[in-house]
């Protein structure tokens, strides 16, 4: 596949050349609807298309101020100067950035409870001696695979009796559970290719569980717990349709406001906000990526 | 010497090889093995306790709400117990008359008879009217004759059909919602037919759902299996670079990516604009893309499509690069070769993609009610309006349940030819 051999005939030659080109496509096709945006968030005027001006390269055409209005709307006084003060109101009074508080408080919060639960849980299921594993499993994996209209309906029910809607708490509880699913999948998948000859070599040299755990375990199986934790922390950051049930004004994250900014009244200030959600995202997919090279590097299965 | 003696009377006779303090070497492994069980179990316990908790209970309280109908049994016991001994054909005797004012004076005072008429209304239109305005003119009426009072008030009364929708509700518990849900209805003599025409909705959205997710299944593969073939054929190298193309939607926010689906499809967005300007399309006829079927089919192709990807590249990796080139050397052609032997080789990858693409798809919400308009528009989005505005939660819940035995039974299946633990991510 990667060398075209001389003998080759046009027809294959083509089939070669073509089948490249439709591959390029449909990668463009994946990428370029969220690298699209990135440009139009600069735009000085308030449209969802390229103007003329932006397209002459015109640096006139471009401006940040749908950035600066990230950090403004909602605020007491938008126009004062900007000086420590107007940042002081933006901190405490801008929409935005009240959202982005609670979706960091409320993803941090589940990711801790859907990590330390889940790796526990992944540690069990792993092994052969686990009765009725695979039901087990399948329960446990099921927030991943039920419809979120169906469990948000649930909560939304169910915490409203027990008075948990509209608190930190309820929806805190309800990510976690959509969380967890994806950090059993990724530690018993690092667990799956567990060495467990280690673990013995360490009782043969003298270790104690406890060292042992501590010294061979956890180093070799951290990069998958850390990985689970990061798609727990993604799932619950993107995460809206239980939001929309279960919060009141005082708890909106960044989807929700997203979701009720399309709804109403679409601004470029969005495309500003998606803007730098693309860029908290190949952050993460950065991470991700790393901590598995280096899960592979430690245990000696080397990229070719 | 010791030992042997030991050993002779510990077996105490028989050949039972036993451990030192004396028991059968078989009950103490039986033993050892359970403690190692209940010690793994004891990981468990404490996600699965959380699960049932703050998940799996309030799913099935929700779903318990689609049978529950306990409004017409609370609050008219009196009118259900003398319609016992009504014939079901002629309009009821003064007797009914007088328990159904008994009722609808303390469901006024308890302002209960609201709810029986909120509920009625669904079996009925006008039913939720007829009991509010009952409820307020019998209450300034002290004596009977009490049939003449009704009738007085309104002529719906007179009607033996109103009756038989009260006696219907005998139980706290009916199928009335799934029969709803089902785009059926019970008519004046309780048999179960076909809602009117221009009534059925819900069979045709599912039907519509399935239609939509299959074809986004099929779409997604279309698009899916070149990309992952190429990938799983490249060196490690070039296919860990353009995983990241794939992988980079997979982490991006699902808002951000239907948001940059509506700037680019709608009618003054960035597609529109190019086609004018290339001169293939007027400037008044610009095509609408979004707000429709269409807009959602996109969009969700291509949240949906890494999960296509994921699975067919885990797949193809795994498959000898030699396998196709014996085919070729054995004198078939490239095309034979790869559907004889490539292709039944991508078949797990291929059903595992699917399963999966199909099952998040049909319970998608955000997507289309965001880029759906009105014809795009899927099951879920009729359960949030019925969650959120008609507050109709007991037809929200029967059609919830309907639509998670889908998901579960499609799971199932997945799990039992696939296995769960080859799920992976990234």
């Amino acid at each position: 596949m990667s060398a075209l051999p001389s003998y080759v005939g046009p027809l294959e030659r083509a089939w070669y050349y073509g089948f490249r080109i439709l591959c390029g496509l449909i990668f463009i096709f994946l990428i370029a609807p969220i690298l699209i945006i990135v440009p139009l968030s600069f735009n000085a005027q308030p449209y969802f298309t390229f103007t003329p001006e932006m397209l002459a390269l015109n640096p006139e055409a471009f401006s940040m101020r749908w950035y600066l209005d990230v950090l403004a709307n909602g605020m007491a006084d938008p126009n004062a100067p900007f000086s420590a003060a107007w940042l002081a109101d933006s901190w405490n009074n801008g929409q935005w950035i009240h959202s982005m508080k609670n979706s960091f408080l409320i993803a941090v919060s589940a990711t801790v409870i859907a990590t330390t639960l889940g790796t526990l849980a992944a540690l069990g299921l792993s092994r052969p001696e686990m009765p009725y594993g695979d039901w087990i499993m399948g329960l446990l994996i099921s927030p991943m695979i039920v419809p979120l209209i169906i469990s948000a309906a649930g909560m939304y029910f169910f915490y409203s009796y027990i008075g948990l809607a509209s608190t930190y708490l309820g929806i805190i509880l309800g990510h976690a559970a959509l969380g967890t699913p994806f950090v059993i999948i990724t530690v018993t998948a690092t667990l799956a290719g567990f060495d467990h000859s280690l673990t013995r070599a360490a009782a043969n040299l003298g270790a104690k569980p406890s060292t042992t755990f501590f010294r061979i375990i956890m180093p070799l199986t951290l990069p998958g717990v850390i990985s689970g934790a990061l798609f727990a922390f993604i799932t619950s950051f993107d995460e809206v349709v239980l939001v929309i049930f279960l919060s009141s004004f005082e708890q909106r994250t960044i989807p929700r406001q997203m979701w009720s900014g399309i709804r109403e009244q679409i601004s470029p200030t969005i495309l500003a906000v998606a803007t730098i959600l693309v860029i908290m995202s190949i952050l993460l997919l950065t991470a991700v990526e790393l901590l598995r090279r280096r899960s592979e590097r430690l245990r000696g299965i080397s990229p070719s | 010497m010791a030992i042997a003696e030991n050993i002779n009377k510990s077996n105490g006779g028989d050949d039972v090889m036993r451990t030192a303090d004396g028991t059968p070497l078989k009950l103490s492994l039986q033993r050892a093995q359970r403690r190692q069980k209940q010690r793994t179990f004891f990981l468990v316990v404490p996600l699965l306790v959380f699960i049932l908790f703050s998940f799996v209970f309030p799913i099935l309280n929700m779903l318990t709400r689609s049978v529950e109908d306990p409004q017409v049994v609370s609050y008219m016991p009196n009118t259900l117990k003398a319609l016992e001994d009504w014939d079901g054909e002629s309009l009821p005797g003064e007797p009914v008359f007088e328990a159904m004012a008994q009722d609808f004076k303390i469901g006024r005072e308890n302002k209960t008879i609201g709810r029986v008429g909120k509920r009625l209304n669904y079996e009925e239109s006008g039913m939720r009217g007829l009991f509010n305005k009952t409820g307020r003119r019998i209450d300034k009426i002290e004596t009977g004759p009490w049939k003449q009072a009704f009738l007085d008030i309104d002529k719906k009364w007179a009607n033996v059909k109103t009756f038989t929708i009260i006696q219907r509700h005998d139980s706290a518990y009916s199928a009335s919602y799934y029969i709803a849900a089902l785009d059926l209805k019970q008519n004046e003599q309780n048999e179960i037919v076909r809602q009117d025409e221009e009534r059925r909705i819900y069979v045709s959205l599912f039907l519509r759902t399935f239609g939509v997710s299959f074809l986004i299944a099929v779409l997604t593969l279309l698009l899916g299996f070149p990309i992952a073939y190429l990938m799983a054929n490249l060196p490690l190298r070039y296919s860990n670079l353009l995983m990241i193309l794939v992988l980079l939607p997979f982490w991006t926010s699902l808002l951000v990516r239907t948001t940059s689906w509506i700037v680019l499809l709608q009618s003054q967005g960035v597609i529109n604009d190019v086609l004018v300007a290339m001169g293939l399309i007027d400037d008044e006829n610009r095509v609408q893309m979004i707000f429709n079927m269409t807009g959602t089919i996109v969009a969700m192709t291509h949240i949906l499509l890494p999960f296509m990807v994921l699975p067919l590249y885990s797949v193809m990796r795994t498959i000898p690069p030699s396998y196709m080139r014996a085919a070729r050397s054995l004198g078939a052609n490239q095309f034979v070769a790869f559907v004889r032997i490539y292709l039944p080789q991508t078949v797990p990858g291929i059903s595992a993609g699917a399963i999966l693409v199909f099952i998040l798809a049909i319970g998608y919400y955000i997507t289309p009610a965001l880029v759906g308009g009105e014809t795009g528009q899927l099951i879920s989005n009729i359960i949030a309006y019925h969650m959120q505005r008609s507050l109709n939660w007991g037809l929200a819940g029967a059609l919830g349940s309907i639509l998670l035995l889908s998901v579960l039974v499609l799971f199932g299946l997945y799990s039992r030819f696939l296995g769960l633990r080859g799920l992976k991510f990234g």
